[in-house]
């Protein structure tokens, strides 16, 4: 499956680059806008990015397909389920508009990534702009390849600091063949995560786990014979779950006017919130925790054991959105930033001052 | 370099290694001259062991204040030169640091130094019904390490992941000796993620001095079917149209004629020697699972026009099965003088085009080539069979390998799936990158290593590089390590 392509975008975003290169200037990559809040906001000259679109290969056999950034990611999504394949990280949209090259720059994933993977471990291949108006590919289309360091996969989350995608080439999984979701009462976080973490030894087809508000749901994907076994073996009771709605983030526990913070922790460690107000997604690893929190103080402690806290939403002006870096690591990523982007051009300061 | 330099240089490690940490004796250091391509000997000044991280610090301090070469080595079994020592340089390897630090059965992990060994890790966890999936075929040998260094793969990648997809954590010691982390196992990091850069960078951004490993649980059943086709076409057709199912097998391969023949000859599988093509398709998980999907693969294989398709009854005949496969290596080795193995990926649809691409060549070599393609994830191994006493021959061999890793590029993959660059491919990396792109690796190798002290030389082909064309050959059949699998 092509699509017709016209390769003229190409050429005059590369004219674009250069010449705001050579004028000091800096540019905002801009797609679809839905994920526009993550990140730290910055005042350069917004370039719409988004018009750059089309299927460039998808061979459903071949389990890869090849997208040109300003894709928008429902349309792909549509498409790849009519072939019965989907995105394996469960990519959440937040809008319409939501295109593929903003899904890998902020490489959000959703309910599957804790089983299934991260967006980076399913990027095989780019082609990107850099802050020269060079066109630089890495990877490919193919699974295994070792040739050159691996650039492309280094593309996801970099909140496009360092250089516009232009296209890239992403695994597809087959959707399964059914899916079941059960239900267990657990009062407590800790408990919750003690049992999920305990199912792990287990070979069960888990794809997807939620806490909130004393209850615990899991989702079940395989083949018929595989998830009605592994139910029956679990126990528990049968439960709707709309997953859509966990992965947009459209349950009612998001829908809040109080700031909301996204802790990251190694899965099985213990609840250090102590707070009702929490969601727990991916086996324990991702914490939402919604109201008030002494920002500082809990990422030190979050830090401790291993993890990290963005400050997602609606946090005070001045409290910087991802966890800042040791000095050192903050000074090599610095310098990675230059090596691509050399005149800071590229969303600049969109993670950290200075990247 | 002078012994003089040798000597004076291991007085400076010997202040802070013990004695047998240093090796300085020629007869000594012959034994690190090369790695599993030993067509490239080379010696070292020195070889260290050091026994813990912080001695591997000390040892990058010294490195970095004297501007010498490091090569890492960990169990020196890579197939491409990776650990090919530098003649001005150090050996450093993690042979010493082989120690099972922790498993956490609760988080699925494992913190292991780099010097333990891949399988040593299954077989330290197994009890507890879990094992570490990545399974490159050197795995009773090769160090976790040096899988990290190489971001090794195996026969199970389509379902499993490479090494990178398996790693939680790396803790790595930088070129000017200090140490950094990369700590993934809360599955989520702000900032760049490096992960993906250090896992396959050859020892050309640091020093990888522990590794945390993600676990799984060992799947409760395994079972294998085998196609037998009269194309390699159908057989290639018949692989795609299994995934269109919806279908991941744990493993897909294919032989095409010569290499059946040369295993069935050596292992007596019981293969179909008058076969154009086979399929060994493994798959695995819960006993229903894999029942109902098995039934389906051989419905698949039977319509995409396989004269043939044989179940493997039990665990005796589905390890028989694998045997042919896993000897296809030696295999050839016995039925020629010399081979040269190829480790080009393409998109599955290309096997036919790159195949026949690859008879033709061939012919207009005047050189034999037997096919092994892990056909799940579209890496093919040709060998080609040479015979190094012929003038000329080893030659014409190494211009054919460029020739079918061009083709393979040609058709949208890649010079190297799992066996890295390191001085073996150097020269395609040219093909394959531009100048721009190349200089690019070269500014990020910059951004860890200023000094270029990590393994100068390999796997990014300077300008002045770009000429030369090299190759992995076996001489009588003979790799350094004979007693591994290859495949």
């Amino acid at each position: 499956m092509t699509d017709i392509l016209d390769v003229s975008i190409e050429d005059e975003l590369s004219t674009q680059i250069r010449a705001v290169a050579a004028n000091g200037g800096e540019i905002e990559i801009i797609g679809g806008g839905s994920k526009r809040f993550y990140g730290e906001a910055i005042e350069a000259l917004p370039i719409d990015v988004s018009g750059h679109s089309g299927i460039i290969d998808y061979d459903p056999a071949e389990l890869v397909i090849t997208l040109r950034a300003g894709c928008k990611l429902k349309e792909v999504e549509a498409l790849l389920a009519q072939n019965r394949q989907m995105f394996g990280f469960e990519p959440p949209c937040f809008g319409e508009d939501a295109t593929i090259g903003g899904m890998v720059a902020t490489g959000l994933a959703g309910p599957r990534r804790a089983w299934a993977g991260s967006i980076r471990d399913f990027v095989l291949g780019v082609k990107l702009l850099d802050g020269r108006g060079q066109v630089l590919q890495f990877g490919g289309r193919v699974i295994k390849n070792v040739a050159g360091f691996d650039v492309s996969r280094l593309m996801v989350g970099a909140l496009g600091t360092l250089g516009i995608i232009l296209e890239v080439s992403i695994r597809v999984i087959p959707v399964s063949e059914t899916e079941l979701t059960i239900g267990y009462e657990h009062a407590s976080a800790d408990e919750h995560i003690r049992w999920i973490n305990g199912l792990g030894c287990e070979p069960f087809p888990i794809t997807a786990s939620l806490w909130h508000d004393g209850r615990s749901q899991l989702r079940l994907s395989g083949s018929e014979q595989g998830v009605s076994q592994a139910a029956s073996q679990l126990g528990g009771d049968a439960t709707e779950t709309d997953w859509r709605q966990v992965k947009e983030q459209r349950l009612e526990f998001f829908d809040t006017e109080l700031p909301l913070s996204r802790i990251s922790l190694p899965p099985a460690s213990p609840d250090m919130l102590a707070l009702d107000s929490q969601l727990i997604e991916w086996g324990g690893a991702r914490r939402w925790c919604r109201g008030e929190i002494d920002v500082d103080a809990l990422r030190e402690r979050v830090a401790g054991a291993g993890g990290n806290l963005c400050a997602y939403r609606r946090h005070a002006d001045g409290v910087p959105m991802f966890h800042p870096l040791p000095a050192a690591m903050l000074k090599l990523q610095r310098n990675i930033k230059s090596s691509f982007d050399p005149a800071a051009i590229f969303n600049p300061g969109r993670i950290y001052p200075g990247l | 370099m002078s012994q003089t330099r040798r000597q004076q240089l291991a007085v400076r490690f010997r202040e802070f290694l013990p004695a047998d940490s240093v090796i300085d004796q020629p007869t000594s250091l012959a034994a690190y001259e090369c790695d599993g391509l030993s067509a490239y000997r080379e010696q070292p000044l020195l070889v260290l062991l050091p026994q813990d991280t912080a001695q591997v610090q000390q040892i990058m301090r010294l490195c970095h204040e004297q501007r010498l070469p490091v090569v890492g080595r960990g169990a020196g079994t890579s197939l491409s030169g990776g650990a090919l020592p530098h003649a001005e340089g150090v050996v450093l390897s993690l042979a010493k640091m082989n120690r099972i630090l922790q498993v956490d059965e609760l988080s699925r992990s494992a913190v292991v130094e780099p010097g333990v060994r891949n399988l040593a890790i299954s077989e330290a966890v197994q009890s507890k019904g879990l094992y570490y999936a990545p399974d490159p075929s050197s795995q009773i040998a090769c160090s976790i390490g040096g899988n990290v260094a190489e971001n090794a793969g195996g026969v199970h990648c389509l379902k499993y992941g490479l090494t990178l997809h398996n790693i939680l954590a790396l803790k790595v010691v930088g070129a000017d000796g200090e140490l950094f982390e990369i700590d993934q196992r809360c599955l989520h990091i702000d900032g760049y993620d490096l992960m993906p850069l250090l896992v396959g960078s050859e020892g050309m951004l640091g020093i990888v001095v522990e590794v945390t490993v993600k676990l799984l649980p060992i799947p409760r059943c395994a079972r294998v079917v085998m196609g037998v086709f009269d194309s390699v076409e159908a057989a290639g057709d018949s692989v795609a149209a299994i995934i269109a199912e919806g279908i991941i097998p744990a493993g897909v391969e294919m032989m095409d004629n010569p290499a059946i023949r040369a295993a069935e000859d050596f292992v007596h599988a019981n293969y179909p020697v008058e076969a154009e093509a086979i399929l060994i398709c493994e798959l695995d998980g819960t006993e229903e699972e894999v029942v109902a999907q098995i039934d389906l693969v051989e419905q698949v294989l039977n319509k995409g026009g396989a004269v043939e398709t044989r179940l493997a009854k039990d665990e005796a005949e589905r390890l028989l099965f694998w045997s042919g496969r896993k000897a296809a290596f030696p295999a050839v080795g016995r039925i020629s003088p010399d081979y040269y193995c190829i480790d080009g990926t393409i998109p599955r649809k290309a096997l036919a085009a790159v195949l026949t691409g690859v008879r033709e060549l061939s012919e207009q070599f005047g050189l034999p080539v037997a096919n092994v393609f892990h056909a799940g994830d579209g890496n093919l191994h040709p060998l080609i069979l040479y015979d190094a006493n012929n003038e000329g021959e080893l030659e014409k061999t190494e211009a054919l390998g460029s020739k079918i890793l061009q083709l393979c590029i040609h058709h949208g993959g890649t010079i190297t799936g799992e066996h890295g660059v390191g001085v073996e491919k150097i020269g395609e990396m040219c093909i394959q990158f531009s100048d721009s792109e190349r200089n690019q690796f070269h500014a990020l190798r910059e951004c860890f290593d200023p000094l270029k002290i990590l393994n100068p030389g390999k796997a990014i082909p300077t300008l002045a590089r770009c000429a030369e064309h090299n190759a992995m050959h076996v001489h009588d059949g003979k790799l350094p390590f004979p007693e591994l699998e290859r495949f």
